[in-house]
């Protein structure tokens, strides 16, 4: 596998990488670093790549690399995101008007997002920016589609409860 | 259907996962349920405001020259690095050839090697599941061969997850298990011996314990400081699943 092979493969997806570990790590510099760090794991695993799309396999790596790093570096925050049973109670509550969250503005939105546990906002960031198929988000996450689905329905009525309140602000 | 199911689908068939069958019944329900469509409605409104390029964050200009230049800096030294694993290599073997003159001996010591490296932090795995059917798919696209992979909890083995490794200049299957407080590494790749059946083998390296045995064209070895008879033991429901 020559190198010039994996950076014609991998390095396009610069910007899928630093987006998902810039949402990760809720840092510019931490999720430079850990961009860096992935793009060195995946050209040590590069010679067992066998598939044509190299951007689900390059952001499972960013994905692992990141979780890692965060485990390594911010332990309380992985234990906090961890709990899946954190309140959402889907049914019981009031649809927020469409025209309501129609109105939240982008700053709004990005801290809504930030505000997600992190398995929650991964797959925000792997469906809605990068675009990936429940299947490929399960693998990147390394979960089933079924959990996949779940903390997808739970993220959104998250974000929901957050775009919709009162005032539209945010508490970080 | 009903309202509750289909709020539990709205999601998959707002991002066009669902089939066709259960598209046409949300179809019909939204037209007929005025809650059930003003959920939607909230839902593709959230979608509008979250799926957007706004929300993409973008490298500073500089991240790609600093990647491209890890990249290649790895690269050039590697070559050295490989000269001197090599010539590391070559003592080994050549050290192994003095004392008992074989080359499994080299393979014992790369194996007790990977699993000494696992142990450091956080290279233990790569995909953390106990689950065999998120395992088993991870490894697609990364190995040029599908490893066996099953649980043994209920036996007081669980499986914790996997990772790549290198065993022997190949890529292959590192799966880990638990036992008590022991970690246990299966590696396992393809036998270029075509009708390999080698029966257990087992070594003391580094004060590790390493099995060794061929079945179906593929080359196991567990590594553990677990006591012989456990690992044998482990061994067993190892075979027996396959």
């Amino acid at each position: 596998v020559s190198a010039s092979h994996f950076e014609q493969a991998v390095l396009p997806h610069l910007n899928a990488a630093y987006n998902l570990a810039r949402w990760l790590t809720r840092n510019d510099h931490d999720a430079e670093d850990v961009v860096q760090e992935a793009y060195l794991r995946a050209l040590r695993f590069f010679g067992g790549f066998r598939g044509d799309d190299a951007r689900p396999w390059l952001l499972a790596i960013v994905r692992n690399t990141c979780f890692d790093w965060m485990r390594r570096n911010r332990p309380q925050e992985m234990t906090e995101s961890f709990d899946e049973e954190m309140h959402v109670v889907i049914d019981d509550r009031e649809t927020p008007e469409a025209s309501l969250l129609r109105r939240a503005d982008q700053a709004m939105v990005r801290r809504a997002i930030e505000a997600l546990p992190i398995t929650w906002r991964e797959v925000i960031i792997l469906r809605e920016i990068e675009g990936l198929s429940y299947k490929e988000i399960a693998d990147v996450a390394g979960v089933r589609i079924g959990t996949v689905m779940s903390r997808l329905a739970r993220a959104r009525a998250k974000l929901m409860e957050l775009l919709a309140a009162p005032g539209g602000e945010v508490s970080s | 259907v009903n309202c509750a199911a289909v709020r539990s689908l709205a999601h998959a068939y707002l991002d066009g996962e669902l089939d066709l069958v259960h598209q046409v019944e949300i179809d019909q329900h939204l037209r007929e349920c005025d809650a059930c469509a003003r959920f939607y409605e909230s839902q593709r409104a959230l979608k509008t405001v979250v799926a957007t390029d706004a929300m993409r964050l973008t490298p500073p200009p500089q991240l790609q020259d600093r990647v491209q230049h890890a990249i290649r800096r790895r690269r050039s030294i590697a070559p050295q690095w490989i000269g001197l694993a090599a010539a590391a290599v070559a003592i080994v073997i050549v050290t192994a050839l003095l004392s008992r003159g074989s080359e499994r001996n080299a393979i014992g010591q790369e194996v007790a090697s990977a699993h000494i490296r696992s142990l450091m932090a956080h290279h233990l795995t790569d995909v953390a599941s106990s689950d065999q059917h998120t395992v088993k798919p991870w490894f697609t696209g990364k190995l040029p061969f599908s490893p066996p992979v099953s649980d043994f909890k209920s036996e007081g083995f669980p499986l914790v997850g996997a990772r790549l490794d290198y065993i022997d200049s190949r890529p292959v299957a590192a799966l880990v298990y638990q036992h008590g407080q022991h970690v246990i590494n299966l590696f396992e790749w393809p036998s270029s011996n075509a009708n390999a059946n080698a029966s257990e083998k087992v070594e003391t390296r580094e004060g590790y314990n390493v099995l060794s045995w061929s079945r179906d064209r593929m080359n196991y070895e567990a590594v553990s400081d677990l006591n012989v008879a456990e690992l044998r033991q482990f061994a067993q429901l190892v075979r027996g699943a396959r």
